[in-house]
């Protein structure tokens, strides 16, 4: 079998002020016709620097500083940009991560199908139209003709994606890179898309290179995987080798550190090989400190009770009523949640679990139904100083660290902002000493106080959530997504914080996730979520090993086959 | 769509009737029409006489409501000063102002597009340099000093065009354009290029700014990875996502226009609607003001109106909802 592509000693680097960064430190793999790698990493890994740098698309200032990239015996890392426009698309396909932003909104998919049609096989237009409905056809659209008409808002997420795969594959090429092709799309679309890629792989004899963090995905697709850490290949393998084997010792932690669905363990594994990732949390005598003061005095009993609850949203306005179109994101829900309990919350994209926790933390009013909290509900309106004083025992952690901090602020006015506000401390020497033992509870070193949330990673950041959220010493936290924009060692980490603080201060938390593993390590009881209902409520372990409804089954389907990779 | 543009027009009939309230009454501040009228010789009762013959003395809202019903019927009431019809004046002057308009609004976003373009394509390049570097001209200078400025150059200094008037008019039914005599032409260019210059440079900078965010997303990425041309990319795909908020800015713009060309037309001595408000408040001509006011508030409208609509010809995703 000759090799497709074969990478040599490749370098990347990037010019700083501070000097040359090496994004990619002499990278060799190779890929087959009709063979999918994986190429797997953390984030700054390297791992999409190397696929830009195929398609000779890095980012400026990124140049490639060493080695040789040689596809079909040439080689192509020193062509111009006009033979390398010649390649891209019409010999390298390219899928990207994100279907919402990859196709121009402004311009109907069946113009920019053709219009790539024309520009790589220099067909005629009307052809073009043939040929673009066929290429639907093969990515699994139905009825594509009159869909070629269509503007991309007028696709779901994975047809979309679909849609992107169909572009790729217009030049007809020999070698596709997905880039994280299904990180932004719910599991069940993301097996729909793997097994897409890997049969058009195998039916076209492509060579197909899947860069992605998820290892679950490299077990699902691909033949054989590289793993990537520090812009360095550090092992490279048939993909049961690599997953059941594994030979370095960043492999092994990487693989440990993917949570289990298969069964319950008392804390996540943490990937200890990368540097610094784990910084010790100690919890010492939080009972008698500030933050376990002021509690109510309840310990068990209902936290968190909802009945009925149901909110819709207008999707189309119009003038007389019976045009106007409402979505029922949320539809006649009821759950308690007791005291001191981790209750999950399960279910797709679209389900209306992110919306029922914002009905829960009041930043929605419901249609119809009641919420209450702590035996006081909160949606009368008469006692409504009462009402905001409860809501102070509940806070939120967002999903995205990167957009729920303010970024005009540095990390102690962000926690402090909450304890002045509330003036719950004495005076400001109190705050600043709570302050700084709130931000070491998270684990992170005082001197971060001072600074401002861009100098800090993703994982850096959502400590400083959590830390803010404690500022207003909560008994329930609403946890939204918390670790899903994260690495798996990141989230290892930040998910034994979450444990560990719940147990500390004997939090009551509401965890929301579409990951089923992270659910099962974290939860006492999960609800499972669909179309705005709730199907089934049960214990956690009940759930995963014994569904009722045919949803609940569905979904434990799809998880990634954990048992091709237990150690 | 039709409740959509059914809204904005409810929307419109409101604003209207606030501007023209507000406008009226605020002439009652301006000064006394009387005083301009008649020579500094008249006599007490002349004046009182002028004053009930016009209608001065009712309160301001008997006033109001005359003046609306009349303007309701297109009679705007005669000039205090010249002693003609309103409406007419107006329709004369307005053919001028328009082409003036029509002049640099082509200029602003024809060449404020194409530069827009050029600069957040090759940003870096020492030409796009200098088109920003002169840039800040354009939007800093006020306008009356441009004028005198390229009526320096190219009128005394180079002799090459006429430094006022408008020339070379002909009648077209009804209609006197300019725009069909080689005098006509050479007498529009600057005071059309003096009342673009900042709007271009408005257009400019913000379809560069425009540009340079569209060209980092990941649509412009994935249509250089499926090996699309450059002109393809630049024009096909970024240059009409840039549209939305530019469209916008034309819209407002235009309207700016007209409202920058009461300065544009007295330096040029051009003979539109501008002019005549101008000396229409040296005189306390009130039914000039409030016919020019409300003229410009309805110009306004009609172009917001006008952007609405063109929201729904550029981006699809507003036309979600409608059939």
């Amino acid at each position: 079998m000759t090799n497709l592509l074969e990478i040599n000693n490749l370098s990347v680097d990037f010019p700083s002020r501070r000097g040359q960064v090496a994004a990619v430190n002499k990278v060799s793999i190779e890929v087959a016709k009709g063979e999918v790698l994986g190429l797997v990493g953390e984030s700054g890994a390297g791992k999409s620097t190397v696929g830009n740098s195929i398609i000779n698309l890095l980012e400026p200032p990124g140049y490639i500083s060493g080695g040789e990239i040689i596809f079909n015996g040439n080689r192509i890392d020193q062509l111009s940009n006009e033979e390398m426009r010649k390649i891209r698309g019409a010999k390298i396909g390219t899928i990207f991560q994100d279907p919402q932003t990859s196709l121009n909104p402004l311009m109907t998919i069946g113009k920019q199908l053709s219009e790539t049609l024309i520009e790589t096989l220099k067909i005629s237009g009307s052809s073009a139209r043939e040929k673009s409905i066929e290429l639907l056809d093969s990515v699994g659209i139905p009825n594509p003709e009159p869909r070629l008409d269509a503007y991309p808002h007028q696709f779901s997420g994975g047809m979309r994606q679909r849609v992107v795969i169909a572009l790729a594959l217009a030049g007809d090429p020999d070698l596709i890179i997905a880039d994280e092709p299904t990180t932004a799309l719910d599991v069940s679309i993301q097996k729909q898309i793997l097994d897409l890629i890997k049969s058009l792989c195998k039916q076209r004899n492509l060579g197909v290179i899947i860069v992605t963090h998820d290892i679950g995905v490299i077990a699902e697709i691909a033949d054989r995987v590289a793993v990537m850490y520090n812009g360095q290949l550090v092992e490279q393998g048939k993909v049961e080798q690599v997953l059941q084997k594994p030979k370095h010792d960043y492999t092994k932690s990487l693989i440990s550190a993917v949570p289990s669905g298969d069964q319950k363990l008392h804390r996540f594994t943490v990937v200890d090989y990368i540097d610094g990732s784990e910084e010790k949390v100690t919890l010492e005598n939080v009972s008698e400190h500030w933050l376990s003061k002021n509690k109510s005095s309840e310990t068990h009993g209902t936290a968190v009770s909802v009945k009925n609850l149901s909110i819709e949203f207008a999707i189309r306005q119009a003038l007389f009523r019976k045009n106007r179109i409402s979505l029922k994101a949320v539809d006649d829900v009821s759950i308690e949640i007791q005291t001191g309990e981790s209750f999950g919350l399960v279910g797709e994209s679209g389900s209306g679990k992110s919306t029922l926790a914002r009905l829960i933390a009041g930043l929605y009013t419901p249609k119809s139904g009641d919420i209450t909290i702590f035996g006081h509900n909160v949606l009368q309106k008469t006692q409504k100083t009462k009402t905001s004083l409860i809501r102070r025992k509940m806070q939120m952690i967002f999903q995205d660290p990167y957009s729920s901090l303010n970024s005009r602020m540095t990390v102690e006015d962000i926690i402090s902002e909450p304890i002045r506000f509330h003036g719950s401390t004495e005076n400001s020497s109190e705050t600043l000493k709570v302050v700084r033992d709130l931000i070491s509870f998270v684990g992170m070193p005082s001197t971060s106080l001072k600074k401002y949330p861009h100098e800090f990673s993703g994982g850096q950041r959502q400590r400083i959530s959590i830390a803010r959220a404690l500022a207003s010493r909560p008994e329930i936290l609403i946890c939204d997504e918390p670790t899903s924009a994260l690495d798996v060692s990141v989230q290892a980490n930040i998910l034994n914080l979450l444990k560990d603080l719940q147990e500390e201060l004997s939090l009551t938390m509401l965890f929301i996730s579409h990951d089923l593993p992270v659910i099962r390590q974290m939860c006492d009881r999960v609800a499972v979520m669909q179309n705005g209902k709730i199907c089934e409520i049960a214990e956690t372990d009940k759930l995963f090993d014994h569904p009722e409804h045919d949803y609940s089954k569905h979904l434990l389907g799809l998880m990634p086959r954990m048992d091709l990779f237990r150690l | 769509m039709f409740y959509f543009i059914l809204n904005r027009l409810a929307q419109a009939i409101l604003v209207m009737a606030v501007v023209s309230a507000i406008s009226f009454s605020l002439f009652n501040f301006v000064g006394d029409p009387v005083n301009n009228m008649v020579g500094q010789d008249a006599t007490r009762e002349q004046r009182i006489e002028i004053r009930q013959q016009l209608g001065l003395d009712d309160p301001i809202l008997v006033q109001y409501q005359r003046f609306m019903v009349n303007v309701a019927q297109g009679d705007f009431g005669l000039s205090y000063r010249i002693k003609q019809p309103v409406s007419q004046l107006i329709l004369e002057k307005l053919p001028a102002t328009l082409e003036l308009v029509f002049a640099s609004a082509v200029i602003a976003v024809f060449i404020g597009i194409v530069l827009g373009v050029f600069t957040g394509i090759r940003r870096h390049s020492w030409v796009s340099k200098l088109i920003m570097s002169v840039s800040l001209i354009g939007v800093s200078l006020p306008t009356f000093i441009i004028g005198i400025g390229l009526i320096y150059l190219f009128a005394v200094y180079l002799r090459w065009l006429p430094s006022s008037g408008r020339a070379g008019v002909i009648e077209l039914g009804g209609w006197k354009t300019s725009l069909l005599t080689v005098d006509g032409w050479r007498s529009i260019i600057l005071p059309a290029v003096t009342l673009s210059l900042f709007q271009l440079t408005m257009i400019l900078r913000l379809v560069r700014a425009e540009m340079l965010e569209v060209m980092r997303s990941d649509y412009i990425k994935f249509a250089r990875a499926r090996g699309l041309a450059n002109r393809a990319i630049h024009f096909g795909h970024a240059l009409r996502n840039t549209l939305v908020p530019v469209i916008t800015i034309i819209g407002l713009n235009i309207g700016g226009l007209i409202a920058y060309s009461v300065i544009t037309e007295t330096v040029f001595q051009w003979p539109g609607t501008g002019l005549m408000f101008i000396q229409a408040v040296d005189f306390v001509d009130v039914p000039i003001m409030a016919a020019y006011l409300i003229f410009v508030a309805l110009l306004f409208v009609v172009i917001n109106l006008i952007v609405d609509i063109l929201y729904f010809v550029v981006d699809p995703r507003i036309r979600r909802g409608g059939s």
